[in-house]
């Protein structure tokens, strides 16, 4: 879907900042604690990686900028958890200003929970003990399959990225959408992010790494080089 | 997500992560334990000295790196690194004609296993959106100035495939062991947004 998540080739950001090579794993205390809550919220909520991924980008510009990455974890762990029902909406927030010594009626007691992006029971883990979270988490099965099609693309053929604008979740970027490229290598299968975000299936299909030219991508005033994007199968057409 | 309320400024990431862990522990959802756990081990198990033996390996013994170059994810497990965001590793080497450059434009997607969380140049939008338009000025900005005779491979991680660099082994380090070169090897290099230097 179209979003502030979308981020390849926008303009307005300003310069690149050097990297600093002692810079701590977690600048803040919160960002860790946010980062593992998110990944137990993304279970406890009967969602999957790309869910998570659709979480961050329908967040707004300010929840998915202004806090940094480890904010828009945050804000897109409440949307997975109040949509899963786990929390009411505005139940964080109650809490929060609880904590700073403000008196705020509790949100899960006064307000009805509304689902409106409902899980399956079929989607949803036994979530278990909670010790046990991490631990399935790192032996989740992963989104890698093998499947019996044979690659409708071949490496070294020259593909065009559909120039489509899902209003779902997508993996397709927009800068590279309608221009074409030449396969580089055919990756492993894997859940197609597109239904899988959604609970409407894995779908598990081929992924190409598809090598565009700049000019291509950006016009005869473009620098040369080379993108690579890894592409579902969905995503590609042949060119005529 | 973050809204406005008569009774002052919405609280902070901070409060509101704390208020989140409250409101997860009371419903028996979640460990804090298992919270610290996870801090615990991308602090100091996983980060980019796992990467770093794997280039040095890669540097020192030919046969590692023909088997690191044709299935990244075999020769990373061979030394013990794997798991969630290193499913599928692709290793590429940089060389002096040749550079390639790894970004996720549409999230953040990184090789955790062998180089940990990402860092906060790689998950801003700055270097997201920019350097898949214009890589050798994001590359000088960051302090890496390529010549014209090098060819820039930018790699987008959109899908679970996560992409490491092997960087370019410096001039002067040809008497350096595997244990030797490994302090060497930063994680900025193993991005393709710097090189490693000698010393």
């Amino acid at each position: 879907m179209e979003g502030i998540a979308d981020m390849g080739g926008t303009s307005g950001w300003g310069p690149a900042r050097p990297p600093r090579a002692d810079e701590p794993v977690f600048a803040e205390p919160w960002q860790g604690r946010a980062a593992a809550l998110t990944i137990l919220a993304t279970r406890v909520s009967g969602r999957n990686v790309d869910a998570f991924r659709h979480a961050q980008e329908r967040l707004d510009r300010a929840a998915y900028l202004d806090e940094g990455y480890f904010g828009r974890w945050l804000n897109a762990a409440e949307l997975m958890l109040t949509e899963g029902a786990i929390l009411a909406p505005g139940e964080i927030d109650a809490r929060a200003r609880d904590l700073r010594g403000e008196h705020v009626e509790n949100p899960s007691v006064s307000v009805s929970v509304s689902v409106s992006v409902a899980v399956p029971e079929s989607a949803r883990p036994d979530v278990g003990p909670p010790t046990a979270a991490i631990a399935v988490w790192r032996s989740a099965p992963g989104s890698l399959r093998t499947i019996d099609a044979a690659p409708a693309f071949a490496v070294g053929q020259r593909v065009r990225a559909k120039n489509i604008s899902p209003p779902w979740h997508t993996r397709l970027p927009g800068y590279v959408r309608g221009h074409a490229g030449v396969v580089e290598v055919i990756q492993p299968a894997a859940v197609f992010p597109d239904t899988h975000a959604h609970f409407l299936g894995e779908n598990p299909q081929h992924v190409y790494s598809v090598r565009f030219d700049s000019h291509e991508l950006w016009g005869e005033g473009a620098d040369s080089f080379a993108v690579t994007v890894d592409l579902f199968e969905n995503y590609l057409e042949t060119t005529s | 997500m973050t809204t406005s309320s008569e009774s002052g400024e919405t609280p902070s990431a901070a409060l509101r992560t704390e208020a989140l862990e409250q409101l997860l522990t009371e419903r028996g959802l979640i460990d804090p334990e298992i919270v610290d756990a996870f801090i615990t081990n991308y602090e100091t198990n996983v980060g980019p000295l796992n990467g770093a033996k794997v280039v040095a390996k890669a540097w020192t013994d030919p046969e590692y790196r023909r088997r690191l170059l044709a299935d990244g994810t075999s020769a990373i497990k061979e030394l013990g690194f794997g798991g969630p965001q290193g499913e599928h590793i692709v290793v590429v080497e940089n060389t002096p004609t040749t550079h390639n450059v790894v970004v996720c434009t549409l999230c953040s997607c990184y090789p955790w296993p062998v180089l940990g969380l990402p860092p906060s140049w790689y998950k801003d939008p700055v270097y997201r959106a920019r350097v898949v338009k214009e890589p050798r000025t994001v590359l000088s900005e960051m302090g890496l100035d390529l010549g014209d005779d090098v060819q820039i491979t930018v790699r987008d991680s959109t899908s679970e495939v996560r992409w490491l660099v092997l960087p370019e082994r410096p001039a002067g380090t040809e008497h350096l062991t595997e244990e030797e070169l490994v302090p060497l090897i930063t994680r900025d290099a193993m991005v393709g947004v710097a090189k490693v230097a000698a010393a």
